[in-house]
C-alpha cells in the first residue's frame, strides 16, 4: 500500500487531455484524497504537447512530485518528453493506435492499450479519454463506480445515452486492463482515503470567491493568461448580487474604470498578469496620490514582454513594489496557498479602504492555475471593514468650503466620502493637492501630504505577514519563499531534516511594506539563508538584503526555466550550501 | 432648486484670458442647474490638459485623473452609482489621441455618461504641439514644416462607432451649448459633445473669427433630421464636419445599464457587502 502516487496524462492540445485529468481528479477528490495538479500547456488552442500531472495523496500536498508512477500517453511525443520522470515502479499506458515505442533507456513497463479502438467501437473516438480513466482504475484497483457521479454531471445535459456510453467506455477500459495485468498492480495500491468531501479548486477560483465574500461588486478587466478565470467566474456570479463585470478595451481602461468605481463607492477589482500590470502602472500612481482604494490581482507568469505566457515565474516582484513613477504608499501581498488566496483577496478590500491606497495581491501561475484539494474556507473569518468611510449625514460646511478629504491626520488616513453625499464635495486630482483636494505647489503642503500618505502604511496591521514553520531556535538554514513554492519547500525541509540539518521556513505573505520585525529574528538565528524563487535575479533575496541586511549569508536559489520547483531540486541545492 | 451659481466654487481658473474653456465651464454649470441637479449629484471627471482642469472649477464632485483616461474613470463612477449624473471632459488630445481607444469603446458600450470635448485643434498645456484635430499643413512646435497627417473627424467617427448621441458646438454659443449639454445629460446612453473651444495662445489659425466664418448651424439647414444617421453623415461630409447643433440622436437604443442582466436598480455604492452564509455555502459546494 502506498499513500501517494503521481499520474500524468499527455497528448496534443485540444484532444481532451484537460477533461481527462479533470474527471479523474474530481472523482478521487470526492473519495477524500488530496490532489495537486499541474498543467503543462502552451498558448495555442489546438496542437502542441500538453499534459496534466496529478498527485494523489492521503495527506495534504502542495507541490508536484519529483517522480511519476503512471504515464497515460495519447502520442509518442508524450512518452518521449515524459518517460524520464517515471520511477522504478513506473508504467506507461499508451494508445495502441500510434504503435507506441519504449525509448531505449526506459525501464518502465509499456502497455499498449487500444484506447481509441475501444472508444470507436463504442460509438466515438472522443471517449478514448474515458477508456484511459478505466484502464488507470484497473491499475489502481479503484471501484469505477466513483466516476458515475462525475460523468453524470459533465455529460448529463447531453442525454442519458451519452452518460451511459461514457461509463461503458470506462468499464471496458477497466476490464481490458484488468485482464491484461491479471489483476491490478500491487505497488500502486493506494491507501483508502478518509471519504471527506473537500474543495477542489484553482487559486483563481479562490481569489474570485474571496472577492465576492469581501464585498466586491464590480470588476473591470481585460483577458490574459493566467488571470482570466477570475473575471470569468465573477461574470457568472456578480449579476445575481446586482453587480457587474466589464471586459474593457485594454488594461489601462480596466484599472482606471476600477479606480472610478472605487471612488464611486463600490468595492471594485481588476486582475491581470505582467503585460497588463505594465500598462496599469500610471494609474496605480493615480490611486496612490488620490488615495482611492484599489485592489489589483497580478497572476505572475514568465516575462518580460510576452515571455513565457503559460509558464511559471515569480519575476514581477520588484515591478509590483516599485512600479509607477514617483512614490506612493502601496500594499503588496502574496498568498502562499489557495486558502490564503481566498482570505487575502477578501482582506485586500479591507486594507484598500482602511489605508486608502492600491493593494496588489500577487500570485503566480502555479498558484493561480494548479488545481488542488483545499481545506474548508471559513466564511465567518471574512470581515468587512471600511476604514474611515463616512456614512450618515455630514455637517454643513461654511460658505463654499470643500470637505477636507485629505485632512492631515495623525495616522495619515483622512475621512473619505463618496460622490452623492451632501456636504462632502471636494476635489480629487492626481496633481499634488491640499486638504480639500485643490491643487497646490506649496513646498510645505507637499511635505505635509507626502508624509501623511506614507504615515498610513508605516504601521500597517496585517495578520501573519510571514508564514513561519520555525521549530529551531538556532537553525543551520532558513529557507525563504513566496507564493506557490511553499509546498516544494516544505517537502525539501522534511528531507533536509532527515539529513540532520536544522531548517526553519519563512514564507513571506506581506511583500510590501516588508515585514522586517517579523522576519529579522529568524534571519539572525540562522547560519545560512536560502531564498527560493522562480526568477533569474533573486528579487526577493535582494529585497531581504535591502531590508534586513545579512547579505553575507543570504543565498539565491533560483529557477527560471518556466517550471515550478520540484522538492528534490530545493533539497539538493540546499545541501550544496553545507 | 439649485441655480447655476450653486455650481460655482471659489477657485479661480488658471486659463488664459479669452480661452474658450471658460464658456464650456459656464455652460456645464447652467445645464446642471437647468436639469434640476444638486451639486452633490453631479460628478465631473476630467483628463489632463488645460481643459482637464475644468473639474476643479465646478462646485460638484470632481475627479481630475490622468491623461486620456477620463472616460474609463467616468464609466466606473457611473457603474458604481447609477443615480449620479456623470460628465467626462477633456481636450482633443486627451480624447482623440492618447484616449481615442477609450472614446470609441465608450461610444459602442453606451453607458449613460456625457462626454464634453474641448476641441482647440492643438495641445494647450504642453505649449502648442499638433493634435489629431489639427488640419494637414498646420504649423506647430512639433510640426514646424506643417503637419503631414490628416485630421480626424470625431463626429464621423462617432457615427460609425455606433454612437447614440452626437453633437457639436462652439464655445461662444453659450445658449446652444447649454441646451446640448442638457440634452446630453437627459439622453439615456452615451452622449458625445465636441465643442470648438479656441486656444487664444497657441492656435492662431482656428480662432474665434475663423470659426464664425466657417461654421454652419444645423438649425439653419432646412429640414435637417437628426434621427437619420445617413443624413448626419452626408451633412458632415458636405460641410467638412464644420457644423454645430445636434447631429444625431438615437432615442430607441437601450443604454448599457438597461441591457445587462442583474444590474442593481439601487446604486452599487449602496450595496450590502455581506453575503449570507447559506449563499456562500452554495457557492462553495460547486467546487466539491
Ligand atoms: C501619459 C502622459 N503623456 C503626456 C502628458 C503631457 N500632456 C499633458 S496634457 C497633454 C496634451 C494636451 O492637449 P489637449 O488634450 O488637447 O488639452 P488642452 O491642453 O489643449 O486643453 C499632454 C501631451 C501627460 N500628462 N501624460
Ligand atoms: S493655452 Fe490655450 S487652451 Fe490653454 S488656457 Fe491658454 S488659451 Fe486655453
Amino acid at each position: 500500500m502506498i499513500n501517494q502516487l503521481s499520474w500524468k496524462v499527455g497528448g496534443q492540445q485540444g484532444e481532451g487531455i484537460e477533461s481527462t485529468g479533470e474527471i479523474f481528479s474530481i472523482a478521487l477528490n470526492r473519495l477524500g484524497y488530496y490532489l495537486y495538479g499541474y498543467r503543462h500547456f502552451s498558448s495555442r488552442i489546438k496542437g502542441g504537447h500538453t499534459n496534466n500531472k496529478i498527485r494523489v495523496s492521503t495527506t495534504q500536498v502542495r507541490s508536484i512530485s519529483d517522480d511519476l508512477d503512471i504515464l497515460v500517453a495519447f502520442d509518442q511525443e508524450t512518452i518521449d518528453v515524459n518517460y524520464r520522470e517515471l520511477n522504478e515502479h513506473g508504467i506507461i499506458m499508451a494508445d495502441a493506435r500510434f504503435g507506441p515505442k519504449s525509448p531505449e533507456d526506459s525501464k518502465a513497463a509499456l502497455y499498449a492499450v487500444p484506447f481509441t479502438e475501444i472508444a470507436t467501437e463504442l460509438g466515438t473516438s472522443l471517449m478514448k479519454n474515458m477508456v484511459a480513466i478505466g484502464a488507470t482504475s484497473a491499475v489502481l484497483d479503484l471501484d469505477i463506480n466513483v466516476f458515475e457521479e462525475v460523468v453524470q454531471e459533465i455529460f448529463g445535459r447531453k442525454g442519458q445515452q451519452v452518460v451511459e456510453k461514457n461509463m461503458e467506455a470506462i468499464k471496458t477500459g477497466y476490464e481490458y486492463m484488468k485482464e491484461k495485468l491479471g489483476g491490478s498492480i500491487e505497488t500502486m495500491q493506494l491507501e483508502k482515503a478518509d471519504g471527506q468531501k473537500r474543495l477542489f479548486m484553482i487559486g483563481n477560483d479562490a481569489i474570485a470567491l474571496g472577492a465576492l465574500a469581501g464585498g466586491c461588486r464590480f470588476m473591470a478587466a481585460y483577458p490574459i493568461t493566467p488571470a482570466s478565470e477570475i473575471m470569468e467566474y465573477l461574470i457568472k456570479k456578480l449579476p445575481a448580487l446586482g453587480g457587474s463585470v466589464i471586459q474593457t478595451e485594454d488594461e489601462i481602461a480596466a484599472v482606471t474604470m476600477a479606480i472610478g468605481a472605487n471612488y464611486g463607492g463600490v468595492r471594485a477589482l481588476t486582475a491581470s498578469a505582467g503585460p497588463g500590470l505594465s500598462l496599469k502602472m500610471e494609474a496605480i500612481g493615480l490611486s496612490g496620490i488620490t488615495e482611492t482604494p484599489l485592489v489589483i490581482i497580478d497572476t505572475q507568469r514568465g516575462g518580460p514582454s510576452t515571455g513565457l505566457p503559460t509558464k511559471q515565474e515569480q519575476s514581477d516582484l520588484m515591478a509590483m513594489i516599485y512600479g509607477t513613477h514617483g512614490e506612493i504608499p502601496k500594499i503588496v501581498m502574496a498568498p502562499s496557498t489557495v486558502q490564503e488566496a481566498f482570505y487575502d483577496t477578501a482582506e485586500a478590500f479591507n486594507l484598500a479602504e482602511e489605508y486608502q491606497c492600491p493593494v496588489i495581491v500577487l500570485t503566480d501561475l502555479q498558484l493561480s492555475l494548479g488545481k488542488q484539494t483545499v481545506e474548508p474556507l471559513e466564511f465567518d473569518k471574512v470581515e468587512i471593514r471600511r476604514g474611515k468611510l463616512q456614512t450618515g449625514e455630514l455637517p454643513e460646511i461654511e460658505g463654499k468650503g470643500y470637505f477636507k478629504r485629505y485632512e492631515v491626520t495623525e495616522d495619515g488616513v483622512s475621512p473619505r466620502v463618496i460622490p452623492g453625499m451632501k456636504n462632502g464635495i471636494h476635489h480629487v486630482t492626481g496633481v499634488e493637492h491640499e486638504e480639500t483636494g485643490k491643487p497646490s505647489e506649496s513646498a510645505a503642503n507637499r511635505i505635509a501630504q507626502m508624509d501623511k500618505r506614507f504615515r498610513k502604511v508605516s504601521n500597517i496591521k496585517f495578520n501573519t505577514p510571514v508564514y513561519k514553520n520555525a521549530p529551531h531556535e538556532e537553525a543551520d538554514l532558513l529557507i525563504v519563499g513566496f507564493n506557490s513554492t511553499r509546498g516544494a519547500i516544505e517537502e525539501a525541509i522534511g528531507r533536509l531534516e532527515k539529513d540532520g540539518l536544522k531548517v526553519n521556513h519563512a514564507h513571506v505573505r506581506l511583500i510590501h511594506p516588508f515585514p522586517v520585525d517579523d522576519i529579522l529574528p529568524l534571519v539572525k538565528s540562522a547560519k545560512k539563508i536560502a531564498v527560493v524563487e522562480n526568477n533569474a535575479t533573486g528579487q526577493l533575496a535582494n529585497i531581504m538584503k535591502m531590508n534586513v541586511g545579512h547579505a553575507e549569508k543570504i543565498y539565491k536559489l533560483l529557477k527560471y526555466d518556466g517550471n515550478p520547483f520540484l522538492p528534490h531540486e530545493i533539497h539538493s541545492k540546499c545541501k550544496e550550501l553545507f | 432648486m439649485a441655480t447655476f451659481k450653486d455650481f460655482r466654487n471659489s477657485v479661480k481658473p488658471n486659463w488664459c484670458p479669452g480661452c474658450g474653456d471658460f464658456s464650456v465651464q459656464a455652460a456645464i454649470q447652467r445645464a446642471a442647474a437647468n436639469v434640476g441637479l444638486q451639486p452633490e449629484n453631479l460628478a465631473v471627471i476630467s483628463g489632463i490638459g488645460c481643459s482637464g482642469r475644468i473639474s476643479g472649477y465646478i462646485n460638484s464632485y470632481g475627479f481630475h485623473g490622468i491623461h486620456g483616461r477620463s472616460l474609463p474613470i467616468a464609466q466606473g463612477v457611473k457603474m458604481a452609482n447609477r443615480d449620479l449624473t456623470v460628465i467626462a471632459s477633456g481636450g482633443d488630445g486627451d480624447g482623440f489621441a492618447i484616449g481615442m481607444g477609450h472614446t470609441i469603446h465608450a461610444i459602442r458600450r453606451n453607458i449613460n455618461v456625457t462626454y464634453i470635448v474641448m476641441d482647440n485643434q492643438i495641445y494647450g498645456l504642453t505649449k502648442g504641439q499638433t493634435s489629431p484635430r489639427s488640419a494637414a499643413g498646420f504649423k506647430t512646435k512639433s510640426t514646424p514644416m506643417g503637419s503631414v497627417e490628416q485630421a480626424i473627424s470625431p463626429m464621423e467617427m462617432a457615427l460609425t462607432a455606433g454612437a447614440t448621441f452626437v453633437a457639436q458646438s462652439f464655445s461662444t454659443d453659450l445658449k446652444d451649448l447649454t441646451a446640448l449639454i442638457e440634452a446630453g445629460i437627459k439622453h439615456e446612453g452615451f452622449s458625445l459633445i465636441n465643442v470648438f473651444s479656441p486656444c487664444v495662445t497657441y492656435n492662431k489659425v482656428n480662432t474665434y473669427d475663423w470659426f464664425k466664418e466657417n461654421l454652419t448651424k444645423l438649425s439653419d439647414i432646412e429640414g435637417y433630421d437628426s434621427s437619420s444617421r445617413e443624413t448626419a453623415m452626408q451633412t458632415l461630409m458636405k460641410h467638412n464636419s464644420l457644423v454645430t447643433g445636434l447631429i444625431y440622436q438615437d432615442t430607441e437604443r437601450k443604454s448599457y445599464q438597461q441591457l445587462i442582466s442583474g444590474y442593481s436598480e439601487t446604486p452599487l455604492a449602496q450595496a450590502d457587502l455581506t453575503l449570507d452564509q447559506q449563499y456562500f455555502d452554495k457557492l462553495v459546494t460547486e467546487f466539491i
